[in-house]
């Protein structure tokens, strides 16, 4: 009798010093990724890294004496189930930031209601529509596909090549790529030979490259996500195709040359700093970011942490920074995002203002190329 | 005909006043999706339920409305009502157009037909860059407005979706209390001795086909405008699947199943989701737990579950009651 009295003063205890530690100060973050679905292979290590980034922050004591709570949503990269999720964070949860969604579509849908909520949104996802024109409340952190496309060109100016055959994917990320690819050509003074897209369920391309075989093209370039260019990869040395092969950010992870096997070999493309932290020079402004966040997902989950992770990272980063700073209301994290300035995070260096809610240039990308089945720095 | 009357007044008066209970919550913006998946779940049931014609295209349809109304009036500044009413038109001719040739099928041809035709126009959306946007989706659609009165909010968004509601399961329950639906429920049951007795089965099933069409066209409409954005996977193979999915387990050939079935597997998903990584295998599993014991859906089964627990049997079929 004793000892039950006692059980439950020491319960009832714990839940009052529970809910004194909470009103001490918790902040609360909403997370939309897609967990399922789709996009799965955006969402998963986005969740991830979020998890484990707040886990370590209020582990180290919090922001300034405040915990952070995450409150995660999977949205399954349907459109509908994001704005209904994120209705949910900002009504029922009171959440005073949300971090994603994962892909542009769902980004897009949800843009409405963070306007009319007035509650920060920083996506993870890369469609530059997001945040061309600026919207008050919504941010980014992946970056932009036009500053994959301007390094690649940049590139290819180098290596004196001016006529370029193009292959993209009929999807978000494809036309998104095709998109800016096509803006950016005249720029640069590069002809675009041909233009051609494929599906993204196809198994084979041998019919788009032939036509690219019998054209003047000096280099292609390939804009998707796995496994479409892999595929190309490997009907391209199938074919006997000489030209060099450029790719996306797209492929940058292992999976890439995992597929494509030895056919990957000596293809180039602009990636995220994650997948050559070792090797970038020590006077690299993100090494220490890139390094440590590389060694914490590798501990926590024992997988290699990716850029996708990276755009979840930065994203509780940022906010976390703007917290620093003082802001605790939806309204004064929107302001204090805007005055982050030179935040070297995993997906490049941020600085944000009033007209610029994307924050990165080029120099968030670097060129690499596959060599013995790893990624090393291109000249 | 007096039940009916009834039948239909409690259901008004509980669409009504349900945003009393949720006002304020997320679940009221779930609650405009219920609404929008209803009309579509009703115009399925329709062609599916009375007349007895399968379709595994209707997502087509209700993309065809969500497209005319965002392009006409985001890209080309139309008056929203009046697109809404286009877009119903145009579908519903197009519906009618290819009602003639795909409705002289039948059984598992009909369903390939259907199905062939919701990938094409999904291909369309995704292909016609120019136009829709593609993959990456069309933004930029403005809400409804009266005067100056706009639709922007979950509430007012929620009476916005009902009131279409209400006036389809109108439409729908006098229908099928009419001639027409007594002559669609005897295609279903007897196309030939339908013929004999002088129903023209052939024009009548397109007849349906195309106000089902109708009906999915303004579901749409409501949709665009609802979410402000569009994007062509939610207008693909998923959601025929779910809408087929939404009739049959709500019943078969009555209206007010329809809406449970909309309100469950639109619900559902949310109640479960404390179950984290296993709300799908949950979800699945009472999905077939209910096709299995509940054959008439739920409008047949849940009074059948009430009587079997308060041992009122009669000794006759609990499905069949």
């Amino acid at each position: 009798m004793r000892t039950r009295f006692m059980t439950m003063t020491m319960a009832a205890l714990l839940l009052l010093s529970a809910s004194f530690a909470c009103a001490a100060g918790t902040i609360k973050i909403g997370g939309l990724f897609s967990v399922t679905g789709p996009p799965a292979f955006l969402g998963e290590p986005e969740r991830n890294t979020a998890k484990m980034v707040v886990d370590q922050i209020n582990k180290a004591g919090g922001i300034k004496g405040q915990k952070l709570e995450l409150i995660v949503y999977d949205t399954a990269g349907d459109a509908t189930k994001a704005v209904q999720m994120a209705t949910k964070l900002i009504r029922d949860d009171k959440v005073v930031a949300i971090i994603g969604p994962s892909t542009t579509g769902e980004t897009m849908a949800v843009i409405q209601i963070a306007e009319r909520e007035r509650v920060p949104l920083i996506s993870c996802a890369a469609g530059s529509r997001i945040t061309d024109p600026v919207k008050r409340y919504v941010f980014k952190t992946a970056q932009n596909d036009g500053l994959a496309v301007s390094k690649i060109y940049e590139h290819l100016q180098q290596q004196k090549i001016n006529r370029v055959a193009i292959l993209t994917v009929s999807d978000g990320f494809g036309s998104s790529g095709r998109e800016q690819l096509k803006l950016l050509a005249a720029k640069y003074g590069i002809q675009l030979l041909v233009d051609d897209t494929y599906g993204p369920k196809d198994t084979d391309m041998t019919a788009q490259l032939t036509k690219i075989r019998g054209s003047q093209a000096q280099a292609l370039i390939v804009w998707g996500t796995n496994p479409g260019p892999a595929v190309i990869a490997r009907n391209a040395k199938q074919l006997g195709l000489k030209l060099p092969l450029y790719m996306s950010h797209g492929v940058s992870s292992k999976k890439f040359i995992a597929l494509a096997g030895d056919t990957a070999e000596g293809v180039k493309l602009p990636s995220g700093k994650v997948i050559v932290a070792d090797a970038l020079p020590k006077k690299d402004p993100q090494k220490v970011a890139l390094l440590s966040f590389v060694k914490d997902y590798q501990n926590h989950y024992r997988q290699e942490g990716d850029h996708f992770g990276g755009h979840a990272w930065d994203a509780v980063m940022l906010l976390k920074g703007a917290i620093e700073r003082g802001a605790t209301t939806a309204e004064a994290i929107r302001s204090g995002l805007e005055t982050t300035r030179s935040f070297h995070g995993i997906g490049g260096t941020f600085t944000y203002s009033s007209r610029d809610h994307a924050g990165l240039t080029k120099d968030a990308f670097v060129m690499v190329e596959i060599r013995n089945a790893d990624w090393i720095l291109a000249k | 005909m007096h039940k009916e009357l009834i039948k239909y007044a409690l259901f008004s008066t509980v669409v009504l006043l349900a945003p009393l209970q949720f006002s304020g919550s997320y679940l009221l913006n779930v609650l405009v999706f219920v609404g929008i998946h209803t009309m579509l779940a009703v115009a399925l049931n329709l062609l599916l339920g009375y007349a007895g014609q399968i379709s595994l295209g209707h997502g087509a349809f209700f993309g065809l409305g969500a497209y005319l109304s965002g392009v006409l009036t985001a890209t080309y500044g139309w008056n929203p009502w009046l697109t809404m009413l286009v877009a119903a038109l145009v579908v519903g001719g197009i519906a009618f157009g290819i009602g003639f040739p795909i409705l002289r099928l039948k059984g598992h041809y009909l369903a390939m037909a259907t199905l062939g035709m919701g990938i094409i126009v999904y291909i369309v959306f995704n292909e016609w860059v120019e136009l829709t946007g593609g993959p990456s989706g069309f933004s930029g659609i403005p809400s409804l407005s009266i005067g100056s009165f706009v639709f922007d909010t979950d509430l007012k968004n929620y009476y916005l979706v009902w009131s279409f509601v209400l006036g389809c399961v109108l439409l729908s329950v006098n229908l099928a209390n009419s001639r027409i639906g007594r002559a669609c429920r005897a295609i279903h049951d007897a196309e030939v001795a339908a013929r004999v007795v002088g129903v023209n089965a052939r024009l009548l099933k397109v007849q349906i086909f195309a106000l089902s069409a109708m009906i999915c066209a303004i579901a749409g409409s409501l949709y665009a405008h609802v979410m402000t954005f569009i994007a062509p996977p939610s207008f693909g193979f998923n959601i025929s699947v779910e809408l087929l999915t939404m009739v049959v387990i709500g019943g078969l050939g009555s209206i007010y199943g329809s809406f449970l079935g909309a309100l469950l597997l639109t619900l559902l998903p949310e109640f479960l989701r404390f179950m984290h990584d296993y709300d799908i295998v949950f979800y699945g599993g009472l999905l077939m737990v209910m096709t299995i014991f509940m054959p008439g859906g739920l409008v047949r089964g849940i009074p059948a579950l009430f009587r079997k627990l308060s041992g009122l049997r009669k000794g006759k079929g609990a499905a069949h009651a």
